[in-house]
């Protein structure tokens, strides 16, 4: 924990990992929210 | 033709009446287009809002030695913290889902900037929120910062430096815009209601 981070260095992008691993979880989960089906769509109540 | 009533109690009600019936403010169905989980981000936002501000509360009540020091201080120590990561987290997902949905739309320009200046003030609340923790982390940044301050000559009047002025933005100031401009923001969106997905507005000649 008190170790710095390590970093991705590819070119003039510079990111740490950690912040990789945030913003990529956050993309996953932008995926997921455009494909997941939400409940009552396709239904009648849900068409209204 | 109607008369304009004189006062201007009279006329901002006339106008909230026209612009905001109760049936907009608290509607029970929404359009089909809204049965999407890119929608659900906007309110997981201000759900993590609810609890920084409340956590907040209970943090500026008891203080830092309380919130260094005890389990239970460090526990909402942490639940600031994180709700907070959920706050910008799920803002800046909202912000993607608007982006691409062109969510400034059909009269939304006004809707849109509230929410670049909610994201700006933001950002200064989580600035002073690390300033204000009262540790090694916080004058690290301090230190550090402090160049930046006078380089933009922003140093004379924003000392980040000082604990007592950082603490006081961080918890009077930012609190009260972010919580103005969120309620301005949610207003304006049900004065206007979701933009249309595109190829819908297209369709309709908006």
């Amino acid at each position: 924990m008190d170790s710095p981070a390590g970093y991705l260095h590819l070119g003039i992008v510079l990111i740490s990992y950690p912040n990789l691993i945030v913003i990529g979880g956050m993309v996953v989960l932008f995926a997921i929210a455009l494909i997941a089906p939400f409940h009552g769509v396709g239904t009648k109540e849900g068409r209204r | 033709m109607s008369s304009v009533p004189s006062s201007w109690t009279a006329r901002a009600r006339d106008y909230l009446d026209r612009r905001l019936p109760s049936s907009n403010l608290l509607p029970e169905r929404q359009p089909y287009y809204v049965g999407s989980w890119v929608y659900v981000f906007g309110v997981v936002t201000i759900a993590a809002l609810f609890w920084v501000i409340l956590s907040g509360i209970v943090l500026a009540f008891f203080g830092p030695q309380w919130w260094h020091v005890t389990a239970v201080g460090r526990f909402f120590n942490s639940l600031h913290f994180w709700s907070v990561q959920m706050f910008f987290v799920f803002m800046v997902l909202h912000l993607w889902g608007q982006y691409f949905a062109a969510g400034w739309r059909d009269g939304r320009a006004g809707t849109w900037m509230v929410g670049v200046v909610i994201f700006l003030i933001s950002i200064v609340a989580a600035f002073t929120g690390y300033l204000s923790q009262e540790n090694f982390d916080a004058q690290w940044i301090a230190v550090n910062a402090k160049d930046a301050m006078n380089s933009v000559g922003a140093g004379a009047f924003f000392n980040v430096l000082n604990f007592g002025q950082m603490y006081g933005i961080h918890v009077m100031l930012v609190p009260i815009a972010v919580l103005a401009l969120v309620g301005l923001h949610i207003v304006m969106v049900r004065m206007k209601g979701v933009v249309k997905p595109i190829d819908r507005s297209a369709k309709v000649g908006k």
